[in-house]
């Protein structure tokens, strides 16, 4: 079983208050994030998976939804 | 384990710093404040020595220097000078959203030229009605058929605004911040130098105009939608960052002018850094300069392990650093007396550059809400997790 997911939602939870959202639930449009988030979570995957985060990644698709989030690391790695 | 040992290559580039800094800027930081400018003179100087692509990657012709001795760079240079702070500041804010949001065109075109100087980069995103409220710039640019932008824009305040080449504009692309890389060759474009500012009197303000300039689609940087989010959010990390470490340096410089003082000047038949009032001073100085220095410490850490952490910290140090820069040269100003007030002594120049501090690049009070916010969400997460462990045990 793959760890991204747990892993991803273990760092949502350091800035939402439950982390075990809907995995479609849009992050952004749903305020539970700010724009702080944005780019920690660039960080975060850079960090985590070695995944460099760039120019032709920066589509709302990839980062919206902890499914969003998964499909992008699992699809880069 | 915790480590605060330097290596020998950051020993010998902080020497190295300081003893360019107090040859090139020291002497002539407050005659530039005073003419309100910093001479081109002085940007080449530091262009000659390699110092404007200190954070271009080395394939680009940088010298790719690490985060920690980038930031010894930054309290040397606002030890001497805030203004000049400011050049390096919004030049590696250009430099940091191109290496880590720009096209390989756009890698390729620019950064070579900002490693060498060649291109001076600024950063555009306050306006006349909007400072704090970044999202809601009033600056926009249409899109045309063949993927080019018309950018209409009025920027304000721009540190280097009249000498810069090369800025990376913010405006709204049907409601989604976007950022584009604006030429000042570019037809339409014109900048007005800003005179008489409280300090940063010689960081070549300016104000600048963009009136129907046609931006090619190979000047924007990274997509509309993003362009706040992520490429200002990477500039102002960046921009934090060398400030926080820049109000170390303005801290530092109040103390040993301070000191310096306290330790001739005579009242009361001794040297008034024995006057314990002015000890008070001088250790509160000292601590906070200190304390300042260790989360610039720490945000270096974090920065170079790449930890998402550290971006709070850079906040975190930033509002420290730029508070206690305000202090430290109150009271730099005060143990002067009337000297301090004076053209004679560089203490009022700090003393007005930090005040400028707590401002630019997020001002405290947007710091206090961004720090505070983050305190509580840790504070939950924590109880969270005790909880967890509680139910688990």
């Amino acid at each position: 079983m793959s760890t991204i997911e747990p892993n991803v939602r273990t760092f949502l939870g350091k800035y939402v208050s439950d982390p075990q959202v809907d995995g479609d639930l849009d992050l952004f449009s749903s305020g539970l994030v700010n724009s702080l988030y944005a780019m920690q979570l660039v960080l975060f995957i850079e960090k985590e998976y070695g995944i460099q985060v760039a120019n032709e990644d920066l589509d709302y698709e990839n980062f919206k939804s902890v499914n969003a989030i998964v499909n992008f690391i699992s699809t880069k790695q | 384990m915790i480590n605060f040992d330097l290596t020998t290559e950051q020993k010998a580039a902080q020497i190295e710093f300081r003893n360019w800094v107090d040859k090139h800027v020291a002497p002539f930081a407050d005659q530039f404040d005073e003419q309100q400018e910093t001479p081109a003179s002085l940007i080449e100087s530091l262009a000659k020595v390699g110092y404007l692509g200190a954070l271009v990657p080395q394939k680009f012709g940088g010298s790719e220097m690490d985060a920690l001795t980038w930031g010894f760079f930054c309290e040397e240079v606002g030890r001497t000078s805030a203004s000049l702070l400011s050049l390096i500041t919004v030049h590696s804010m250009m430099i940091q959203a191109l290496v880590k949001w720009g096209t390989d065109d756009q890698k390729n075109k620019w950064l070579p030229k900002l490693a060498t100087g060649e291109v001076i980069g600024a950063f555009g995103l306050t306006e006349p009605n909007i400072g704090s409220d970044a999202r809601h710039i009033e600056s926009s640019a249409i899109k045309q058929e063949d993927g080019s932008y018309i950018l209409n824009a009025q920027k304000r305040w721009i540190s280097f605004g009249s000498s810069a080449s090369l800025f990376v504009i913010f405006a709204q692309v049907d409601n989604q911040p976007a950022a584009f890389l604006v030429e000042r060759s570019m037809k339409g474009f014109s900048s007005e130098p800003i005179k008489g500012m409280l300090g940063f009197r010689s960081a070549n303000i300016a104000n600048l105009s963009i009136e129907n300039v046609h931006i090619p689609a190979s000047n924007v940087l990274g997509r509309p939608g993003f362009g706040f989010s992520h490429i200002a959010s990477t500039a102002l990390d960046q921009g934090r960052y060398c400030i926080a470490w820049g109000c170390v340096g303005l801290a530092q410089a109040s103390l040993e002018a301070s000191m310096s003082y306290a330790g001739s000047r005579q009242q009361f038949g001794k040297p008034i850094v024995e006057h314990q009032l002015i000890q008070e001073m001088l250790t509160e100085m000292i601590v906070q300069t200190k304390a300042a220095r260790m989360l610039c410490l720490h945000a270096a850490f974090l920065k170079i392990k790449g930890e998402p952490a550290l971006i709070m910290e850079t906040s975190t140090a930033k509002y420290f650093a730029s508070r206690i820069a305000v202090t430290a040269s109150s009271s730099a100003v005060q143990i002067h007396g009337a000297n301090g007030c004076s053209a004679d002594y560089p203490v009022q120049r700090f003393f007005r550059d930090a005040r400028i501090m707590e401002i630019i690049e997020g001002s405290t009070q947007m710091q206090q809400i961004i720090i505070s916010r983050a305190g509580h969400q840790q504070h939950t997460v924590d109880q969270r997790e005790r909880e967890s462990a509680k139910n688990q045990g």
